[in-house]
């Protein structure tokens, strides 16, 4: 499968910081990639070298199999589509206007411009100054102006970023029917918890280097992560459990009749053994596998530490 | 055609937030009343009141044209970067160069629709009472056509200095050293050196060449001298020898004070960093 787009050990340096630091990676036909870091990680970075709009000071970025800040990048950026973070709009234009000039950007028909508000929820605004829009709406328009064209690729840059629950809900959703219908997508985020039932991969960056990319179960198995268990036991009896869980098992919390251990894989089925075994003990068990953000602290935090190392 | 489709973008925000109008009401206001008062002394020695319009007119242009279109075009570049609406337009597929090309050509189109409008109007005016000669209606339209290229100049100016800079506000106070260079201190400096200089080095060649370097002494000399029916009246008013270059060289001045100030702001634009 050739990937829509790549880095190629892309760097970016401006005059004493480096933003970004020989990141490679794929963006592969058809799937849904998020981009994960903190603010100023790079992501933003990251994106912009894939539009072209700063050239990578070592390595390269491909578009399409083409250079984005090359002869052949605005041909290219075509078949892209790209919500920026904070997008903002000309106040005065109404969002009909502005999405009008985009298709005609885009060499697209403007027939489908009502269809792709209808479909972002703002219709009803279509004919109103986008400077009486509130910042969901702007962001709605957004959203509608990156589809203009069908696009292959979709890059959305903090999409939920100072929406509301339910505007979030609603974007996640639309960004679900991109995958459906087989468009390439990247999120940048750190609303970890919430992209990660909807992508197919993560990549982790921090500090602009790439710490980790794969999908979940991958990046899971990698780290062999530890499960977290809270074990609700008979009153006091809590000490005779832990006397029977195998020695791996740390307990973080204990009280009366509560326990709560965290397990690493290789000791989950010994632990749940032992805990079967106690019987009549044990009135209720809770397991949870590592999410996205405990791999994220981890992964981070051991970043942090190398650094620390160095010095 | 992007550029075409950017600078149309840049017409209709001109429309909407009323630059068009209140320009175009500007010059039309201006116009009329030195159309009007102005060519008023005129009917006693029966001269062509448009010719005299022409001088008095062109005076004022330098002053008024390069100042609209610096504030016309200050923004163009910063101002979108400020607003954070450029990232999203260099995300379609157009070039940096002709986001400048597009800005630049509908900033000039602004000042087109001012300049013939209001212009246009004061000259309606004046053929209505009658007494403009062939020659006059001539002179007043190469003034109106050179004052287009006069504001497109200080367009070119204002988009090289929103395209070097960082801030919106530095692009402002660059446009308006810009225009206080060229519009007051270039000629009142140059007269001091004059002055100074007494024709020990500087001779005719010199000046010439001095005056080529600002392009509202290329415009002024342009209309002052280009036409026989208007000379007679801007007499001293003329800062050169009439004879010295031909028409066609002020034009190809005019033209190369647009074309280098904005490939100068492609220039800066693409290396710009974002």
């Amino acid at each position: 499968m050739t990937p829509v787009a790549e880095w190629r050990a892309a760097t970016k340096r401006y005059r004493d910081v480096t933003a970004v630091e020989q990141v490679s990676l794929r963006l592969e036909a058809g799937e849904a990639t998020a981009l994960v870091g903190h603010n100023g990680a790079g992501k933003t970075t990251l994106i912009k070298m894939l539009l072209g709009l700063i050239r990578p000071s070592e390595g390269s970025v491909v578009i399409g199999g083409a250079d984005p800040a090359g002869a052949q990048g605005a041909p290219a950026r075509r078949k892209i589509g790209f919500l920026p973070e904070n997008v903002a709009f000309h106040g005065a234009m109404t969002g009909n206007e502005l999405m009008a000039f985009y298709a005609r950007l885009k060499g697209e028909s403007r027939r489908r411009n009502a269809e792709l508000l209808a479909r972002v929820g703002i219709a009803h605004a279509a004919d109103r100054r986008v400077a009486t829009y509130s910042k969901g709406m702007r962001q709605r328009l957004g959203i509608a102006q990156a589809l203009i064209g069908e696009p292959r690729l979709l890059l959305f840059d903090e999409p939920t970023s100072g929406l509301d629950p339910d505007s979030r809900r609603e974007v996640y959703e639309m960004i679900d029917r991109l995958r459906e219908n087989g468009a390439t997508v990247l999120i940048s985020t750190h609303a970890l918890s919430e992209i990660e039932p909807r992508v197919d991969r993560i990549a982790i960056v921090h500090r602009g280097r790439l710490l980790a990319a794969g999908t979940l179960a991958a990046l899971r198995s990698r780290l062999a992560a530890d499960a977290r268990m809270r074990v609700r036991a008979r009153r006091c009896s809590t000490g005779k459990l832990l006397a029977m869980l195998p020695q791996a098992v740390r307990c973080e919390e204990r009280s009366d009749s509560a326990l709560t251990l965290t397990v690493p894989s290789h000791a989950k089925m010994l632990a749940l053994r032992a805990i079967v075994e106690a019987g009549e003990l044990v009135d209720d068990i809770e397991i949870s596998a590592p999410g996205l953000q405990e791999l994220y602290t981890q992964l981070t935090g051991a970043a942090e530490e190398n650094e620390s190392c160095k010095r | 055609m992007q550029a075409l489709i950017i600078a149309a973008q840049e017409i209709r925000v001109g429309l909407r937030n009323r630059w068009v109008l209140a320009t175009t009401l500007v010059m039309a206001a201006l116009a009329l009343s030195l159309a009007l008062l102005g060519s008023a002394p005129t009917g006693a020695v029966k001269a062509d009141p448009l010719a005299v319009v022409v001088v008095s007119l062109a005076s004022l242009t330098i002053f008024l044209v390069p100042l609209i279109a610096l504030l016309l075009s200050f923004d163009a570049i910063v101002g979108e970067q400020e607003r954070g609406t450029l990232m999203l337009l260099l995300s379609y597929p157009v070039s940096r160069w002709q986001v400048v090309l597009g800005k630049g050509l509908g900033h000039v189109a602004i000042l087109a629709i001012a300049t013939v409008l209001g212009y246009s109007a004061a000259a309606i005016a004046l053929s209505l009472k009658g007494g403009v000669g062939a020659a006059a209606w001539q002179a007043y339209a190469a003034m109106v056509l050179t004052s287009v290229m006069l504001g497109a100049a200080f367009v070119a100016m204002g988009c090289l200095a929103s395209a070097l800079v960082r801030e919106r506000a530095t692009a402002a106070g660059l446009a308006v050293g810009v225009w206080l260079f060229f519009v007051l201190l270039y000629d009142t400096a140059l007269l001091g050196v004059l002055v100074a200089d007494q024709g020990r080095i500087l001779g005719q060649a010199q000046l010439d060449a001095l005056l080529f370097l600002n392009p509202t002494d290329v415009y002024r000399l342009f209309n002052m001298t280009a036409s026989e029916s208007v000379s007679v009246y801007s007499g001293m008013a003329g800062p050169g020898d009439p004879t010295a270059s031909p028409p066609a060289a002020y034009i190809g001045a005019l033209a190369l004070w647009i074309i280098v100030p904005l490939a100068a702001a492609i220039v800066a634009f693409r290396r710009r960093a974002l």
